[in-house]
């Protein structure tokens, strides 16, 4: 089975929890890393608690959109907030600016104290950042959104003393901050993509030595994407083939 | 036992400008709108607000409420940005303290336990702290660990909205999330909770499990009945009126429907606010 950009992108989400063990799975930042983290916890990493979007911990990973099902736990905002500090946690933000540390932005665009365009605001960006593991998820790859500095710093990056940032899913790339320095590498380009594209859609030099191709879903992954846990394809629509 | 149950008008009316105001629920969820109405209907202005904002914060904006506002977001949830919030901010009309939400809650904890301030990670690093140059860090005692010491919100009134409670002050929550209610309600000098329904006091337990008494009347000033009250975030079926949301945030789009949209829904009383959107609904039938 041919796999799309969308499902490649799910399963480069899905990779982002391997080993993460009997943790909470905060895929907050869109369907494709909610997909992603059911997928894990369906396949690879059994262990994963995962919600229904809200405050239910499910009994099992529910498909995107669907009701909780069987609850196995009960996780409302408060406890959420106690669990970034407590560690046991793996966010995934959806930055409208990162730079090559991992500086992240959700806040305002401009200058802070009359921004071009109000944002959400820091929302947990700065304590997940520097308590618990934080991956990224962008559904655009860009130079507006990949820029040498961030306008606000909401979430740290590794030069302010983040805890992990594991790496960064894009609909072009996958990338992690595996250097000596911790600055950003491109680790894999997606199947269609090359190393030129991203570079061009990056906004600041980026580490770039032995670049994979990101790894194919499996057959038995796309069917419990398709079958099982996005039968409506939510995936699709956040990133269109 | 002396009844606590008083009118919307009677808490505005003892409510004073420039006074610090909490509002409980979280973001499009749950949030007292009957209440937050009424101060729009009132002359009170320079207001400090407390708040996991929402269409609450969106709407004191609009009519120009708010000095400052102490927040770690403003959303709507099923829509991301709350527009009012975002024109207050971008025009520069608003005095803005931004937390992480981490972080907001050990300022509520901070000022429910009367202690001037509790420390965390959250917030270290990032432009919080640039942008609040009055927060200050604490060194551990017991380590070498450098720590945010995130200062007592403390509040004189605080406005929640709960799903029941009875005449005494003591009050319940139905949905799958207590957000911050009980926090606020320990951390003001005088707190407010609306509620769907009164109940008497025998029935409180026929409506939920004893956990769910999230607030107890010795932390509460006046309760009011106010159906529907929390329209249009989350009330008592725990889903918001999405497509009233909506409505909203595209009136708020545009001078002119806003204007409408004012004149339609909000001059009058809650009572004119609820057959308003009644009709409204009806009509989109």
């Amino acid at each position: 089975m041919s796999a799309t950009r969308a499902e490649v992108c799910a399963v480069a989400c899905a990779e982002m929890f391997r080993g993460d063990g009997e943790i909470v799975a905060a895929a907050v930042a869109g369907m494709t890393p909610a997909l992603g983290a059911r997928l894990a916890r369906s396949t690879f990493e059994p262990d994963l608690l995962t919600t229904d979007g809200g405050p239910f911990l499910t009994a099992e990973p529910v498909p995107l959109g669907a009701p909780a099902g069987i609850v196995e736990g009960w996780l409302p905002f408060r406890d959420h907030l106690w669990l970034v500090l407590n560690g046991r946690r793996h966010v995934v933000l959806g930055p409208s600016q990162i730079d090559a540390y991992g500086n992240c932005n959700i806040s305002n665009i401009g200058d802070w104290a009359r921004p071009k365009s109000q944002l959400l605001g820091s929302r947990g960006a700065p304590g997940n950042t520097r308590c618990n593991t934080t991956s990224f998820w962008i559904p655009k790859h860009s130079t507006r959104v990949f820029t040498e500095r961030v306008d606000f710093v909401s979430g740290i990056g590794y030069d302010r003393g983040a805890f992990e940032l594991r790496g960064v899913v894009t609909n072009l790339a996958v990338l992690d901050f595996a250097t000596p320095d911790r600055r950003m590498r491109l680790r894999s380009v997606h199947p269609g993509i090359t190393v030129a594209d991203v570079v061009a859609a990056t906004g600041f030099e980026l580490s770039i030595e032995d670049v994979q191709e990101t790894r194919l879903p499996t057959d038995e992954e796309l069917r419990i994407m398709r079958e099982v846990l996005d039968v409506r394809g939510f995936r699709e629509r956040e990133v269109p083939s | 036992m002396s009844g606590k149950v008083v009118s919307i008008e009677e808490v505005v009316g003892s409510l004073s400008s420039g006074m610090t105001i909490g509002i409980g629920g979280w973001g499009s969820r749950r949030k007292p709108m009957a209440l937050v109405r009424a101060i729009l209907r009132s002359d009170l202005t320079d207001l400090t607000i407390i708040s996991y904002g929402g269409a609450d914060v969106g709407l004191l904006c609009a009519y120009g409420k708010i000095r400052k506002l102490i927040a770690p977001f403003v959303t709507l949830d099923s829509i991301a940005l709350e527009p009012h919030f975002r024109r207050a901010r971008q025009n520069g009309t608003i005095e803005f303290a931004e937390y992480d939400e981490g972080m907001f809650m050990f300022g509520l904890y901070a000022a429910a336990h009367r202690l001037p301030f509790l420390p965390t990670y959250a917030g270290l690093g990032s432009d919080v702290m640039r942008v609040n140059p009055s927060l200050r860090t604490v060194k551990s005692p017991y380590g070498d660990e450098e720590l945010l010491a995130v200062p007592a919100l403390t509040m004189d009134v605080a406005l929640v909205h709960m799903n029941r409670a009875d005449a005494r002050g003591n009050a319940l929550y139905l949905g799958a999330d207590p957000y911050f209610d009980d926090l606020y309600a320990k951390a003001a000098d005088r707190t407010y909770v609306s509620c769907e329904k009164l109940v008497d006091t025998a029935d409180l337990l026929k409506e939920g499990p004893v956990q769910s008494l999230l607030i107890s009347r010795a932390q509460v000033t006046g309760v009011i009945e106010t159906p529907n009250g929390s329209h249009f975030t989350t009330g008592d079926t725990d889903r918001r009126d999405e497509a009233f949301q909506k409505h909203y945030v595209a009136a708020a789009a545009d001078p002119d429907q806003w204007a409408a949209f004012r004149a339609r829904f909000l001059e009058g009383d809650e009572a004119a606010y609820q057959d308003a959107v009644r009709r409204w609904q009806e009509d989109g039938k």
